[in-house]
């Protein structure tokens, strides 16, 4: 496939001091975060399959940064990134992986089914595409609320071809509703290329046509991406309508699990080299002041240490919580 | 009809005994029906890539080509029409899924077309497809990866559904799912893949509405649906264990659904227990039970009971997990209750319960 060149975004696409730290600290929170349940993984103590973010940080951390706290967000179920960009509890996510009652979920949905509705992260779901037109619903209230909040809907390439896409973006322009599409695109579902399943990858020109401005950023980088939802969350509180931004990005690990996979040949480790060499977390973290930059690592593994321990205190669900929230009472 | 169960006899020729996994019994059979009918394809999401739905489907393409084993995109609801299509075009399509939940985005066309379309054109179209999909189970697959949904496919004329147990009808099933004219829901589970029985290498077709009796006994007619079939036997050992010879039916078609046997079994037993793989309510265990109710008298039988997942949604933490399902040891303690109510509570030893796991049913069936 021919690739296509970036929509240029407009304006400045640099951050200053303070942006910059801040996204430092989320990109490498959640590198850090998913590295630690990949180590954790073997031990059987967490009791859900994981979809690692590792590789699409950026993505999360550049459109959660510029939002408001009251904006919604709807992760995938590779929604760890999302989950913790929003602000979502690092110890309820980690004993809900433990299955443990503290979870934000209360150990009953998993890795696949985060939620954080005190900070606005609607539950993730483990069928692909399910929650676009979710977000859009919210959209739709967060209008009619008329307080110039926001909603975003992340979702990954192969949910793109399912029908409830095209009819959520269709919905989305017609009624101008303020909810920003955001595409991780790591090339491959599951095990699948693009090729196989895109009859062109002209992904932003299809979703152009129902007249929604739509933006690529291929290189993965995080200024970019924020510097388009800041501008683009702007225009949506004033009544725009919905846009849309393709992010181009690397999933390093295998589809589901903690390892792996290029010996299975499906993708080529040279790949993975490139998009190594281009790491966000290396590239914002280089331009912080070092000690400024042990710091937050320092306090990032204190967290993580934390939220570890508080998974593991936490107790197993008690019998009766089998039939709780089954209807709402 | 009413000596049905006979069919239980073995299928088997004399050939010696190979033992076969199930999903290599579906993929061989898969390959053979390919290899006899031009017009059979396969495909669905992931059927091409290296895991090859964990080895079902693994070797197809190489063999018979991207023409007649192909992945496609995220397209589910289109996909089961494209498979509607061309099995009225003429064609015999299996449409594989990973799991049974993403049916969900098949139901309108398998409800409003596939189901209905040879009767609504008064004949004029078939639609001979197969729909393949395997039901999760632990390892936190959770509430959107783990649901036994046949009951909503059994609830709709025109739709056949199956749910083989063992290797040996997996295949014997799917080349009668292919061969027939009417849409087929596949009913598989992740568990049951790893499991092997004696398979004959030759293509044998397991016919529709005979069910299988597994294990034979006089106290207790046990029905065991998909992998609760398998649970079901280990029930069996250690109910043997108090002194309760239980009879073990596996239905293996629900839909057309051969109630004589079970009916007969119930008969001479006195007492019914159905266990399913899914929930219970409006589901196949109400079915049965209702069935063999209605075919025997109210007062033919001194028990019924039921067992399924709780009515609730599967949750991913183990603790509670394992309450959701039936197991070998609830599904004993049970029984014994239906056979003797009036005995003091039993429960198998925690050992033996555990030991259960380790039993291995290979048939042959
Ligand atoms: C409706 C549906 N179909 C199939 C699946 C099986 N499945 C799980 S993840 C996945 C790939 C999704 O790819 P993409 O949307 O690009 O997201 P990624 O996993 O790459 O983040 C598939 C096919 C599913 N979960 N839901």
């Amino acid at each position: 496939m021919a690739p296509q060149g970036d929509v240029p975004l407009q304006g400045n696409v640099d951050v200053d001091a303070g942006t910059l730290e801040r996204l430092y600290r989320g990109l490498r929170r959640i590198r850090r975060v998913e590295e630690e349940v990949a180590r954790l993984y073997p031990s059987d103590k967490i009791k859900s399959p994981v979809h690692l973010s590792i590789g699409q940080e950026a993505i999360a951390v550049g459109v959660c940064d510029p939002l408001r706290a009251d904006d919604v967000v709807a992760p995938t179920y590779r929604g760890h990134a999302a989950y913790l960009a929003k602000g979502g509890d690092l110890n309820g996510m980690m004993a809900e992986l433990y299955g443990k009652v503290g979870g934000c979920a209360r150990g009953k949905g998993g890795s696949m089914h985060l939620i954080g509705m005190e900070r606005f992260i609607l539950g993730a779901s483990a069928v692909v595409g399910t929650t676009i037109p979710l977000a859009l619903g919210f959209a739709l209230a967060l209008k009619r609320e008329g307080k110039g909040r926001i909603a975003v809907a992340f979702f990954g390439d192969g949910a793109t071809e399912e029908g409830v896409f095209y009819e959520s973006l269709n919905f989305a322009a017609l009624h101008r509703l303020p909810l920003l599409f955001v595409c991780e695109n790591n090339f491959f579902a599951i095990h699948t290329p693009l090729e196989k399943r895109w009859a062109t990858d002209r992904l932003c020109e299809r979703v152009a046509t129902y007249d929604i401005p739509t933006t690529k950023i291929s290189d993965g980088d995080v200024i970019k991406i924020h510097a388009w939802t800041t501008e683009s969350a702007a225009a949506l509180r004033t009544g725009a309508g919905p846009r849309f931004l393709e992010c181009h990005a690397w999933r390093w690990r295998e589809h589901v699990g903690p390892g792996e996979d290029y010996d299975a040949g499906y993708r080529a480790r040279a790949d993975l080299a490139a998009w190594q060499q281009n790491d966000p977390v290396e590239r914002i973290g280089g331009r912080i002041a070092a000690p400024v930059r042990a710091a937050v690592d320092a306090a990032i593994e204190r967290e993580i240490a934390d939220a570890v321990a508080f998974a593991e205190a936490s107790p197993f669900p008690d019998a009766e919580e089998l039939t709780a929230h089954v209807f709402a009472e | 009809m009413s000596s049905r169960s006979e069919a239980a006899a073995p299928l088997r020729a004399a050939a010696p005994e190979r033992r076969l996994r199930y999903v290599e019994a579906l993929n061989e059979a898969v390959a053979q029906e390919m290899a006899r009918d031009p017009r059979v394809f396969i495909f669905g999401l992931d059927v091409d890539d290296h895991k090859g739905i964990q080895g079902s489907t693994v070797g197809l393409q190489q063999r018979f080509g991207r023409d007649r084993v192909f992945n496609t995109p995220l397209s589910e609801d289109a996909m089961t029409g494209v498979a509607i299509g061309a099995a009225m075009a003429g064609m015999r399509p299996i449409h594989v899924h990973i799991r049974m939940d993403f049916l969900m985005l098949c139901m309108n066309q398998l409800v409003n077309m596939a189901a209905k379309a040879h009767y609504m054109y008064g004949g004029a179209v078939k639609v001979p497809l197969v729909v393949r999909s395997m039901i999760g189970k632990s390892w936190g697959q959770g509430a959107q990866h783990s649901q036994g949904l046949h009951a909503m496919f059994m609830h709709v004329p025109g739709l056949k559904v199956v749910a083989p147990s063992n290797a040996h009808d997996a295949k014997g099933c799917l080349i009668a799912a292919i061969r027939d004219d009417n849409p087929v829901i596949f009913v598989e589970h992740r568990l049951l893949y790893g499991t092997e029985a004696a398979v004959p290498e030759v293509p044998y077709a397991t016919p529709f509405g005979q069910a299988r009796i597994m294990g034979r006994g006089d106290d207790i007619t046990i029905v065991g649906i998909s992998n609760m079939a398998v649970e079901c036997l280990r029930a069996r050992e250690l109910l043997s264990a108090a002194g309760i010879a239980a009879e073990i039916i596996d239905p293996i078609s629900l839909v057309p659904l051969d109630i004589e046997t079970i009916a007969a079994s119930a008969r001479r037993t006195g007492r019914l227990l159905v266990v399913d793989n899914a929930w219970m309510t409006c589901g196949a265990s109400a079915e049965i039970v209702a069935r063999v109710l209605e075919r025997l008298g109210t007062r033919a039988l001194q028990s019924v009971g039921r067992m399924g997942f709780a009515p609730t949604t599967c949750p991913t933490t183990p603790a509670l997990e394992r309450e959701f399902y039936p197991n070998p040891a609830t599904i004993a303690e049970r029984a014994h209750l239906l056979v003797r109510p009036d005995a003091p509570a039993w429960r198998p030893a925690a050992e033996d319960a555990a030991l259960a796991y380790q039993l291995q049913f290979r048939g042959p069936f």
